[in-house]
């Protein structure tokens, strides 16, 4: 039992980090992204770039929230 | 060799150099304290179980993905391990987390070792499993990006020579100076690494929602390769824009603000 908890933690620690949120928010525009793309069937070079800087922007509202979080 | 394989090839020797500086600091401090022998034999057997590892896992997402899939599921594994490099890299820049120190590590890895007590006359466990964890912990993540960049990039062989040769530098510096590599620029490096993972994250990632479109086939940029270039310039636009930000906020809230070291203290705070 030990083992499989300190190889959950493991990955955990590996994939996720310090920062839940990070991955939350990676997956979460992923997500929405691919809603985009099924529902709106939008211009493919448009449509990467907005998801580049939609990835980016939700870098920046995770990190933001955390600083003051523990502010 | 084109845009994307120069990135692929500089980010793994970045990030294998910066494994390999963390690695043999504590390998350092357990050689030169408790014993070399059993140090070595702990070393030497978590880089065999790395290579099973790298075997099954590698087998594993090549035969069961296709290839947008692919680029998709490790696209955003390294989009996340690259956003936590670069938080990590962006609070150290604006001094809301403590700067990694090697000598303080390798301080520390000595007292622990000293507290250990007396060196038994065989194989010296706890030299055997704190060399063990620190290489195999350290070299999955060197695993990890070199399948990542390697598969995503279809290039194995140049992550593979990139990775080997960010660790024998590494290795050959370590034995050159006989202790823990203080001077290599280590919080630079981790910045410029989380950069570039970042950057290969967001356009694999990206290209892999294809996967959801009827054909299945990948998404492509505008620019092909060269978007990855403008990807580095814009995520290194909006840490130097978040480094300033988080820098004045600290300035207006000194008294209030939190000590450097309070953000983040999983795998050794790497």
């Amino acid at each position: 039992m030990r083992f499989v908890r300190g190889f959950g933690q493991f990955w955990y620690d590996f994939l996720i980090g310090d920062d839940w949120k990070i991955a939350a928010a990676v997956v979460t525009t992923l997500a929405a992204g691919a809603v985009v793309l099924l529902t709106v069937h939008p211009d493919e070079k448009v449509f990467t770039v907005c998801l580049g800087l939609a990835v980016m922007a939700a870098f920046a509202l995770v990190l933001r929230i955390d600083v003051r979080g523990k502010d | 060799m084109n845009a994307a394989v120069w990135g692929l090839a500089t980010a793994v020797f970045l990030a294998a150099m910066v494994e390999m500086v963390e690695a043999l600091t504590i390998v350092m401090a357990m050689g030169m304290t408790r014993s070399w022998r059993s140090t070595l034999i702990g070393a030497g057997t978590a880089l065999v179980a790395l290579a099973a590892f790298t075997a099954v896992f590698g087998y594993a997402i090549t035969t069961w993905l296709p290839e947008a899939a692919l680029q998709l599921a490790i696209g955003g594994l390294l989009l996340i391990f690259g956003q936590q490099w670069l938080r990590k890299a962006i609070l150290r820049s604006a001094g809301l987390k403590a700067m990694h120190d090697e000598d303080e590590i390798f301080a520390r890895e000595v007292a622990d070792a000293e507290r250990a007590g007396a060196v038994p006359r065989g194989l010296d466990w706890f030299s055997f499993v704190v060399s063990f964890k620190g290489v195999f912990l350290e070299g999955t993540e060197v695993v990890f990006i070199v399948l990542t960049f390697g598969l995503s990039a279809r290039n194995m062989p140049v992550a593979i020579v990139a990775a080997v040769a960010g660790c024998l530098v590494v290795l050959g510096l370590g034995i050159a100076v006989r202790g823990p590599l203080s001077r290599v620029p280590e919080n630079t490096l981790k910045y410029g690494v989380g950069l570039l993972l970042a950057s290969f994250g967001t356009f694999w990632a990206v290209e892999g929602l294809g996967v959801f479109r009827s054909g299945r086939e990948s998404l492509a940029w505008p620019g092909s390769d060269l978007a990855i270039l403008a990807l580095i310039l814009g995520w290194f636009a909006l840490s130097r824009l978040m480094i300033m930000s988080l820098r004045g906020g600290q300035t207006r809230g000194r008294d209030s603000a939190p000590e450097p070291a309070e953000y983040g203290a999983h795998r050794g705070d790497s």
